[in-house]
């Protein structure tokens, strides 16, 4: 029942692109990710099929790219930028206290579904640096301890709210 | 004129298609007619007021790009709005891009009639209040948090302020490609027209060839901002002397370089000034399709580059017989995936395609043959910013600043350990010194300079001893960096030379794209010997100290072998940052290596804490905190630390309150 309501959403988005070609293949990947939060594997299935091309492929463009996510995303997802001026600035620390607080790497999302943690390369706002994003929220000028606090926010924010 | 707009349902967009029609039409209809007597005066009047010289209401701006966002302008916008309905005040809020001063934002303007317009910096939330009383109510500048006024000619100057130009930040500055950054409304085209915008587009098209649009951007000496530095005139007579039905022009808005955010500001502060860059460069080449490929992580720059095309094509200056003389141009937006190595020509064109962002080989040049197999231009966002510049000025306007080989200005995203962070645009040819310090102003906390990274992962570190150096493309070279897109982070004594290299290696080889060994393998190979030299005893097994060795040995030669062999531009530049901070750093390289220590206490593997027994009251926090359990001691004598249980995290350092914990 879940994945035919799901199939139906990316066939809404497939619907946009009646005739498209190859070129169209990441542009439909982005919508399905933006309404789906991931790529399911039947999402890329029905992009091959709408597209006649091989999963494989459909794959191998997607996982070429780091947008592109397989899994679902928590509640709460959360961004730490890793550009240059961030690490200068200490980003490794952030980042090391987010892993050790939620008890996830990088790419992974909590057990419970509620926290997901994704490394950017740079989200441009360098000089506000270090940075990190969470529900798309930017918080600057993050240390270690800082990175506590929004944590531990977010913790009980996510924790009322379910 | 929010009807035309084909992708409506969002009322968001349509909040920000605030310009009057008839003034749109006006304005696009004196650039073919010439205004006589009355209707000149008009029209005269229409400009002054689209450029806000005097303004009939109070007028509050505020800076709310990304960064400023980022700083908490969102939150300043509220109270602004809530202050100005509880007082029940008329005037008008415009928000603006970035003006690049992100260090003090949110920036708050303010223009009363008759008054030039003020800035204010750090204006947060709670600032709001404070700041409106006295310039709205009792009619006073707050020195406190003024920054400066602008330059009027007909408004009475506030006195004692001192002018925003003469400001440190901004004086050494020549600001073409950001002149209307955080200066002018980014939505709305009137006021970009009302500045001189799309009248050198008018200009190419009505008065121009396109040969002779091609031959005035070559003998400006405009070359790619992106980082390659190929003259941009001579790369578009290549696909302008090519004979097919369709070309291609590619705008890359993909900024993957990290430290890198000049084309997020442009696009966000200035949007029009990139359309009709591309406007003219397609029409030099002769291309009626044009992408913009641009990252997918910069969701507002994406909206006001859609809201910019689409007022454009409103106007009749973007799509079907622009401004009557036949020229069609369809923009579209393609949104990047996230793909470092999508900076490069034909990896780029690949994506687009909808395929693995890897590179081919060259020749063919895209020029050639590119996109769809049709002869592509693929030029930098900064690069097409400059062009409407150069079209209405001349080319000796554009060559008349800058040195020998380059030519007019280039925008750096200064970051890093410097005071004033931000976007700044200089004339090629300001020495780095000047950069850093007088605009930048210096290194905070009394701290001592170290390096300038500038070009990214493919670029290098510049050391104290060529901070005199004069940026140019050529100058950059001879000390082992290289432009590139003008990123520039500054690096003081706490930052860690290895650990850097260490970083840059990390990011290429996740972002190899994995088609040509050298780079895939190679890359890989450089990181794990750095990752050796940075690793302590304790995680050394087996004959890890030998492999410690021999991977520094084969370092350099490694690192040479991947310049030559590497298929294209990031797998050839990729050993840059490893080989640039050998050269300048070799001494820090060193310390790692045969002492095994950090010298500026940040590989944590490779420091030693332990307790100064005179200074520890045995306040036992720092046993209580240590994650690793490796501190002991009882209540009130002094601790020592377990070396073999100690991870190196450096928390008792930053809890202790007597400075009892030492660091080597």
């Amino acid at each position: 029942m879940v994945s035919n309501v799901k199939l139906q959403e990316v066939n809404a988005v497939l619907e946009d692109y009646p005739t498209a070609g190859r070129d169209a293949l990441i542009p439909i990947l982005q919508q399905v990710q933006k309404r789906q939060g991931y790529l399911s594997p039947q999402a890329v299935i029905r992009i091959g099929e709408h597209l006649n091309l091989a999963p494989s492929k459909v794959y191998g463009v997607a996982t070429f790219y780091n947008q592109f996510r397989f899994s679902a995303p928590g509640q709460c997802h959360i961004q730490v930028c890793r550009g240059t001026a961030c690490h200068v600035k200490g980003s490794a620390g952030v980042l090391e206290t987010i892993q050790r607080l939620l008890k996830i790497e990088p790419g992974q999302t909590t057990r419970d579904g509620r926290f997901s943690l994704e490394v950017v390369a740079c989200i441009g706002a360098c000089g506000l640096a270090p940075l990190i994003c969470c529900e798309e929220n930017f918080h600057a000028q993050v240390s270690p301890a800082k990175a506590e606090k929004i944590i531990k926010q977010y913790q009980k924010k996510v924790t009322t709210d379910g | 004129m929010a009807e035309s707009k084909p992708n409506n349902g969002n009322t968001d967009w349509q909040k920000t298609w605030r310009q009057d029609p008839a003034a749109v039409a006006d304005l696009v209809d004196a650039m073919t007619v010439e205004r006589e007597g009355e209707a000149q005066q008009r029209h005269q009047q229409l400009l002054a007021k689209l450029r806000r010289e005097v303004v009939e209401q109070p007028t509050i701006y505020l800076g709310t790009g990304t960064c400023g966002l980022g700083a908490g302008a969102g939150k300043t916008l509220q109270a602004v709005r809530d202050y100005l309905e509880q007082r029940n005040i008329d005037a008008q809020i415009v928000e603006v891009g970035c003006i690049g001063l992100c260090a003090v934002e949110p920036i708050l303007d303010v223009q009363l009639p008759d008054r030039p317009r003020v800035s204010f910096k750090q204006v947060t939330e709670d600032r709001v209040a404070g700041l409106l009383d006295a310039v709205l109510q009792a009619g006073t500048v707050p020195s406190e948090m003024t920054l400066g006024q602008f330059r009027s000619e007909i408004a009475e100057a506030w006195a004692d302020v001192p002018y925003l130009d003469e400001h440190p930040f901004f004086a050494p500055q020549t600001r073409w490609v950001l002149a209307n950054c955080g200066v002018m409304d980014p939505t709305r085209i009137d006021e970009y027209m009302a500045h001189g915008g799309y009248a050198a587009l008018a200009k190419a098209l009505t008065q121009m060839t396109r040969e002779e649009v091609c031959d005035m951007v070559e003998s400006s000496g405009l070359r790619g901002r992106g980082g390659g530095g190929f003259p941009t005139g001579k790369k578009w007579k290549f696909a302008l002397n090519t004979e097919a039905d369709q070309k291609y022009l590619i705008c890359n808005a993909d900024e993957g370089d990290p430290g890198a955010f000049m084309d997020r500001a442009v696009i966000e502060g200035d949007p029009h000034r990139l359309v009709e860059g591309l406007a003219i460069s397609a029409y030099a080449i002769g291309a009626s399709k044009c992408y913009v490929y641009i990252r997918a992580e910069y969701p507002l720059a994406i909206r006001r580059l859609e809201d910019a095309i689409a007022q454009a094509e409103a106007a009749g200056l973007l799509g079907v017989d622009i401004l009557g003389s036949g020229v069609e141009l369809k923009v579209m937006i393609k949104q990047g995936a996230g793909a470092f190595v999508c900076g490069e020509e034909t990896a780029l064109i690949h994506s687009v395609e909808g395929r693995r962002g890897m590179p081919r080989p060259r020749p063919p040049f895209p020029a050639i043959k590119g996109l769809f197999d049709k002869p592509t231009i693929i030029n930098n966002v900064e690069t097409m910013a400059n062009i409407p510049g150069i079209v209405a000025n001349g080319s000796e306007w554009f060559s008349g600043v800058g040195t020998q080989t380059s030519k007019g200005t280039k925008v750096f995203a200064l970051s890093g350990k410097v005071v004033r962070t931000g976007l700044v645009e200089v004339a090629m040819g300001t020495p780095l010194r000047e950069v850093v310090f007088a605009i930048g102003g210096g290194i905070p906390d009394a701290k001592a300079y170290k390096a300038v990274q500038i070009g990214g992962p493919s670029g290098g570190c510049i050391p104290a001893q060529h901070l005199d150096i004069e940026i140019d493309y050529e100058s950059l070279k001879t000390v082992g960096a290289m432009m590139g897109s003008g990123g520039l982070v500054v690096m003081d004594e706490a930052t860690c030379m290895v650990d850097v290299a260490k970083f840059f290696m990390d990011f290429i080889q996740r972002e190899s794209c994995g088609k040509c060994i050298p780079c895939r393998e190679g890359t890989r190979r450089m990181l794990e010997i750095l990752e050796r030299i940075t690793r302590g005893r304790k995680k050394e097994d087996g004959d890890g100290a030998l492999e410690r060795f021999k991977g520094v040995m084969y370092l350099e030669r490694l690192a040479d072998v991947i310049k030559d062999t590497s298929l294209c531009g990031l797998g050839q530049t990729a050993p840059n940052p490893v080989l640039s901070t050998l050269r300048w750093f070799r001494d820090e390289y060193e310390a790692h290596i045969y002492e095994r220590r950090c010298p500026a206490h940040v590989c944590p593997e490779l420091l030693t804490y332990t307790v100064d027994q005179e200074l520890c009251k045995g306040c036992t926090l720092c046993a209580k905190t240590c994650p690793g359990g490796a501190i002991l001691g009882a209540p009130k004598s002094p601790h020592t630390i377990d070396m073999d249980k100690c991870v190196g995290c450096g928390t008792c350092l930053n809890v202790c309150r007597f400075e009892a914990i030492a660091v080597d």
